[in-house]
């Protein structure tokens, strides 16, 4: 395996999903020597989203244009920007669970992540789907030590505000 | 396996009744115990399980799904390949979970969430004890694998809680690509 620890770049790729897409990408980066790390790619209501890191001895400005033919059609969104080395963001919380979910209206999303972040929880991952009239958002979060209860109390309020249910729950740990 | 005193034929003929789907409020209130003996509790009671055997690939059914916020559920997990311990079809009042162990994730879905599907932890073995409709006799039952992971998810129910309220991870939903 050859040795790639450049810069580190973000890679965003956002289009109309068609099969290829992560192949056409992934084979763009591999070509200039960019070493894929950490990624999620979805398909968000038809539309075929990629965000990663990779690590790469090329420039920003090289990958983008080595990526510019994916674009060349005006179906697939590019970006890469220079992102600092792995500075991983672990507040030392504890790991909960988020679920809302209810008839669908404008804020949820909002609301409910506001409340989060002054209780000083960080969201490390979320998800959102609407399907017909029902919302739901799953994440999960670091909550520091102490914060659960009255962060429970707070998300009851405005999950009774926005008439939608919430549930906040340890993360269970895996261990064997 | 079967219930002791346990005749699900005793129930009557029930009526098919329209399952509501999330967001309804109704399933996310949390039902009211229930007189096992009330005719009116027996008649729900098969309809719940009218409504089941009609319900393509149903293995259980709650009073909440069919908008009426008790503590009632059908289930029969009968020819499930998951299924170890079986005790056929059978109706709960007033159930509750007093033992759970073994505790292991597992995809499920529900016929009040028909475009999802989630990984859901659960126990896999419990014991339950509730009451049945009709006689309001007290049971215990033990089961395991599928029939208890069927159980948790009835009783759920009934405490205004659906398998989105558990999902294991804000990637453990995925849109349902089978119906049933």
């Amino acid at each position: 395996m050859t040795d790639v620890h450049g810069a580190e770049l973000a890679v965003t790729v956002i289009g109309p999903d068609r099969t290829g897409i992560v192949a056409d990408v992934a084979e763009a980066l591999a070509r200039l020597g960019a070493n894929l790390t950490d990624s999620t790619m979805t398909r968000l209501r038809g539309h075929f989203a990629m965000t990663l890191i990779c690590t790469a001895q090329a420039s920003a400005t090289e990958v983008e244009a080595a990526l510019l033919p994916l674009s060349a059609d005006g179906q697939l969104l590019v970006t890469v920007r220079d992102v600092g080395a792995d500075e991983s963001a672990h507040n030392g919380g504890l790991p909960y669970l988020l679920s809302v979910h209810g008839a669908d209206r404008l804020g949820i999303v909002a609301t409910v992540t506001r409340v989060v972040a002054e209780a000083g929880g960080n969201i490390t991952d979320l998800s959102t789907r609407l399907v017909g009239p029902l919302y739901l958002l799953v994440a999960e979060v670091d909550l520091p030590e102490g914060v659960p209860g009255e962060l429970t109390r707070r998300l009851a309020q405005v999950a009774d505000e926005l008439g939608v249910e919430v549930n906040l729950r340890p993360a269970g740990a895996d261990v064997l | 396996m079967s219930i002791e005193g346990w005749d699900i034929t005793a129930l009557g003929a029930g009526r098919v009744l329209p399952v509501v789907t999330a967001p309804e409020p109704v399933l996310s209130r949390v039902g009211e115990a229930v007189d096992p003996t009330d005719p009116q509790v027996v008649a729900l009671a098969a309809d719940l399980v009218a409504t089941m055997a009609v319900s393509p690939g149903c293995v259980g059914l709650a009073a909440p799904q069919v908008g009426v916020s008790v503590q009632l559920f059908a289930v029969n997990v009968t020819d499930h390949p998951k299924t170890a311990t079986l005790h056929g079809a059978f109706v709960l009042a007033n159930a509750v979970i007093v033992e759970a162990s073994r505790w292991r994730p597992g995809r499920e879905g529900c016929m009040s969430v028909p475009d999802l599907t989630g990984d859901v932890k659960r126990a896999g073995r419990i014991v339950v004890t509730g009451e049945l409709p009709g006689s309001g006799r007290k049971v215990t039952i033990t089961t395991d694998a599928f029939e208890a992971r069927a159980l948790q998810h009835e009783i759920d129910h009934c405490n205004g809680l659906l398998f989105l309220d558990k999902v294991n991870g804000a990637h453990a939903i995925y849109q349902r690509k089978v119906y049933l």
